[in-house]
């Protein structure tokens, strides 16, 4: 894994869809059909109520980023396509986990959890729930660190990115958006 | 004054008045009941089929032939299935269509109800879009995106899937103007870019060895006229392939016919040398191609087309223009208006008609019809504009080299003798100089169908009905009953291969009970030929599961039995007679049992995966099997 916590050939899209019924198996349908990898897919309301928003992480050595970005954009419901490079994106990602501790080892996570400044969700009698949100590859370095310890459960949300923001005197917009042709 | 109230079937029937729709394919039940009984006062003809599958190809024939999106009606379940191979010939072929489709209620929806399937799910990697309609009220909107988007774009087949209980219930009609269309997602491109076509149009002055590679997309776009002005002012030579057959007449000088797997030798090795190709509506079939990785290797590469994905998928273009084809060539032409190429008088439509070889003559025939290259046809450059840095002759060593290898390795067969198995190229040559120039023809998959491609001259746009990207077997009939419900005033023959006949031929009785007229020539080798082909060529002459039967089932008993007239022709010299009588029958359709030579094989050929460097000509022929 890289610094960015995705490997370079894995790109972000950020896609807006109408907020219709069956507009994920239509995204979803259209990655296995056509032999596109999918790293990890997110999906939530946006701003506007008549839009959702769908984060793919994708394999872009499974095809060129170009054929899987103009396939997508031939779905109908897909009204408009980002692509954030993971160079240029802020990443967040949220992690649950279950750890199987009893009370001696219970402290040595807990300070782990708070050195990634993440939460402690619910606590039994040999299991810690916890939860730690950021960027990808900080949740990759938690996950190795927790591992030893034992996973009963562990889930990942798949990532959501922006792009970052210019902070040069002459604004660039680094992100290359699609308008929706064809 | 408000709107009247109609039943969501109704709304249905209405909206597709309102689309001028003259004519449905289908065929009813239960989930679909509602919608029928409104079609019984409604001005659309709907035709009766006998199996959905029918419905799906003569929706697809007919808007092959007229340009407008054919419409097929059916009803839940085993109905919806059964139409979903059209669907995917038309998705490849890129046909516009408008399938609607009954649906249990929505309350019964994801119970497994009778005759429930999801058809939105199956059909969604096969249609441009689909909806599901819940709600009465949205379905005249629902029916104007539905045309809207298959008809325009890149067209292609689109399904509304409708639930009994919404087309019971009742709803204000209204009828949505095109801002009431709720398409948030779908802006397709017309126009190209205007620098692009200026750089393109620069690369035609220049190129020394092009060639304009003609696909379907001309004919969606209805640029025939165009590209012809293009191929003359520019002097360009132009394949057509399989899927734009009649865009360019054969008999144009400038028409190199088909190139790809069964192309011709000329064609093929065209674009092999070529230092320019241009793409215009064509996709890079695997077909044309053959192996990518040696195809057309010095090539620079403009590729036109309205679906911006199909550019870089397969072959990195130089040029990438998306937009319309006849929009685009348009603008190609006042770019080389620009650049002092203005348009040449006069226009190169000239054709010698082909005479096949009588019967009993044996000795090779070469397909007749092509008039050979002129030695500079083009326009002459404006002096001093940018132009005349690149004058016409420039394109002679090219034309010169055209023109050797169309000598060398013409299209031939070894003709007619007097006995054994008719020659098919025989029967196609017969039947192509017995029937009228604008004939339409719609052909099965298989042998058949790439003889019909290279014997036939195709002269006029929207004469050739094919299932080229999906391969249907049994599109033939039904495709060409749709086509002549669409152009009722032109003749229209299906050549058919015995295998493909025997899975639609039931839409025969359509065509008789509903006096559709079609004419249909089965070349029948009591083969599934084209396999057997492969299993000569390329499984040491291991025929596995190809035998069929010359006479079982009794095509012209069948013939006869479905209200047909039926023909057999066993001997040469009875072809042209039995095509003459064919031809003289008008109130119901006629079918031919041609019985044709087994052993006969498609040449030229690219072995599948094989570089196009390496197209073998008929053997037969004595030409060192290059
Ligand atoms: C529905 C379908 N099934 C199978 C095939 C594979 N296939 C391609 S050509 C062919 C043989 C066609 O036989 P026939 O209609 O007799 O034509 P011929 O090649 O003999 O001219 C077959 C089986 C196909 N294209 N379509
Ligand atoms: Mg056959």
């Amino acid at each position: 894994m890289s610094p960015y916590g995705v490997d370079q050939r894995h790109h972000i899209l950020s896609v807006l869809v109408e907020n219709k019924a069956g507009v994920l198996a239509r995204v979803a349908g259209l990655f296995a059909r056509r032999g596109y990898n999918i790293f990890s897919l997110a999906v939530a309301p946006s701003g506007d109520d008549r839009l959702s928003r769908i984060t793919i992480v994708v394999d872009v050595e499974s095809a060129p980023l170009e054929q899987i970005v103009k396939q997508l954009d031939k779905l109908i419901p897909v009204v408009q396509i980002t692509e954030l490079d993971p160079a240029e994106s802020r990443e967040r990602e949220l992690l649950l986990a279950t750890v199987a501790v009893g009370p001696e080892e219970r402290g040595q996570v807990i300070q782990l959890v708070g050195v990634f400044e993440g939460k402690i969700v619910d606590v039994g009698t040999e299991r810690l729930t916890v939860m730690v949100a950021g960027a990808p590859g900080k949740l990759d370095d938690f996950e190795d660190l927790v591992r030893p310890y034992g996973f009963v459960e562990l889930q990942r949300t798949g990532r959501v990115a922006l792009p970052r923001l210019d902070r040069q005197a002459y604004p660039h917009d680094r992100t290359h958006q699609t308008e929706k042709a064809g | 004054m408000s709107q009247p109230e109609l039943t969501g079937a109704q709304a249905l029937i209405k909206s597709l008045e309102m689309q001028r729709v003259e004519v449905m394919f289908g065929l009813p039940g239960g989930a679909i009941l509602p919608v029928y009984d409104p079609i019984i006062d409604s001005s659309i003809r709907h035709i009766l089929v006998r199996h959905e599958q029918g419905a799906g190809h003569m929706a697809e024939g007919y808007a092959h032939v007229t340009g407008r999106p054919g419409v097929a009606m059916v009803t839940s379940g085993p109905g919806a299935t059964n139409i979903v191979t059209p669907l995917a010939d038309a998705y490849m072929d890129s046909v516009p269509l408008v399938v609607v489709t009954g649906q249990v209620a929505t309350t019964s929806i994801g119970t497994d109800a009778f005759q429930e399937s999801d058809i939105t799910g199956i059909t969604m990697g096969v249609t441009k879009h689909n909806w599901l309609v819940t709600d009465a009220a949205d379905i005249p909107r629902v029916v104007a995106e539905a045309f809207h988007v298959a008809t325009t774009g890149r067209p292609g087949p689109v399904l509304i899937d409708l639930p009994k209980d919404v087309a019971n219930a009742t709803m204000e009609w209204y009828w949505p103007g095109p801002s009431d269309l709720d398409l948030p997602g779908y802006h397709p491109v017309t126009e190209g870019d205007p620098v692009l076509v200026r750089r393109a149009a620069e690369l035609l002055l220049a190129a020394e060895r092009p060639v304009i590679y003609a696909g379907g997309g001309i004919l969606k776009a209805r640029a025939c006229e165009a590209l012809l002005e293009l191929v003359e002012r520019t002097g360009i030579p132009v394949v057509t392939t399989l899927m734009a057959r009649g865009s360019v007449p054969d008999s144009h000088p400038l028409c190199l016919g088909m190139p790809g797997m069964h192309g011709n030798y000329t064609a093929v090795t065209a674009m092999q040398r070529s230092d320019l190709l241009v793409a215009l509506g064509s996709r890079f079939d695997d077909r044309v191609t053959g192996k990518v990785g040696t195809f057309a290797p010095e090539a620079k590469i403009i590729h036109v087309d309205i679906d911006p994905a199909e550019h870089h998928k397969v072959r990195r273009a130089d040029i990438a223009i998306a937009g319309d084809c006849r929009l685009v060539i348009e603008e190609l032409l006042s770019a080389l208006d620009a650049l002092g190429l203005p348009a040449c008088p006069g226009s190169g439509r000239a054709g010698t008609p082909g005479v096949p070889a009588a019967p009993g003559a044996a000795g090779v025939v070469r397909r007749p019809g092509a008039t050979p290259m002129d030695a500079s046809p083009g326009a002459e450059p404006v002096p001093g504009s940018p132009a005349a840095a690149f004058p016409r002759e420039r394109l002679d060593p090219w034309r010169a080299q055209l023109a050797e290898w169309q000598e060398r390795f013409p299209l031939g067969y070894i003709g007619q003798a007097g006995e054994g198995g008719l020659k098919p190229q025989y029967v196609l040559e017969t039947l192509r100089d017995a029937t009228p120039d604008d004939t339409i023809v719609a052909s099965g998959v298989g042998q058949h169908q790439m003889f019909a491609s290279q014997w036939w001259r195709f002269e006029h746009p929207y004469t050739w009905v094919n299932s080229g990207g999906l391969g249907t077997m049994g599109f033939g009939v039904p495709a060409a009953i749709g086509a002549k419900v669409g152009r009722p005033d032109r003749m229209v023959w299906a050549i058919d291969g015995d295998g493909c006949f025997q899975m639609t031929a039931q839409e025969l009785v359509t065509a008789s009970s509903e006096r559709i007229p079609v004419k249909i020539a089965i070349l029948n080798n009591a083969y599934l030929g084209m396999v057997r082909q492969w299993q000569e060529m390329f499984y040491e002459e291991r025929y596995s599961e190809v035998y069929l039967s010359p006479d079982l089932p009794d095509y012209v008993g069948w013939a006869e039995s479905m209200g047909c007239v039926g023909l057999r022709v066993t001997a040469p010299e009875e072809v042209g007679p039995a095509i003459d009588k064919a031809n003289a029958v008008d109130d119901r359709p006629v079918v031919i049992d041609f019985r044709t030579d087994a052993a006969e094989k498609v040449y030229p050929m690219v072995a599948a995966g094989a570089s196009n460097d390496d197209i073998v000509v008929d053997p037969a022929l004595g030409q060192g099997g290059r």
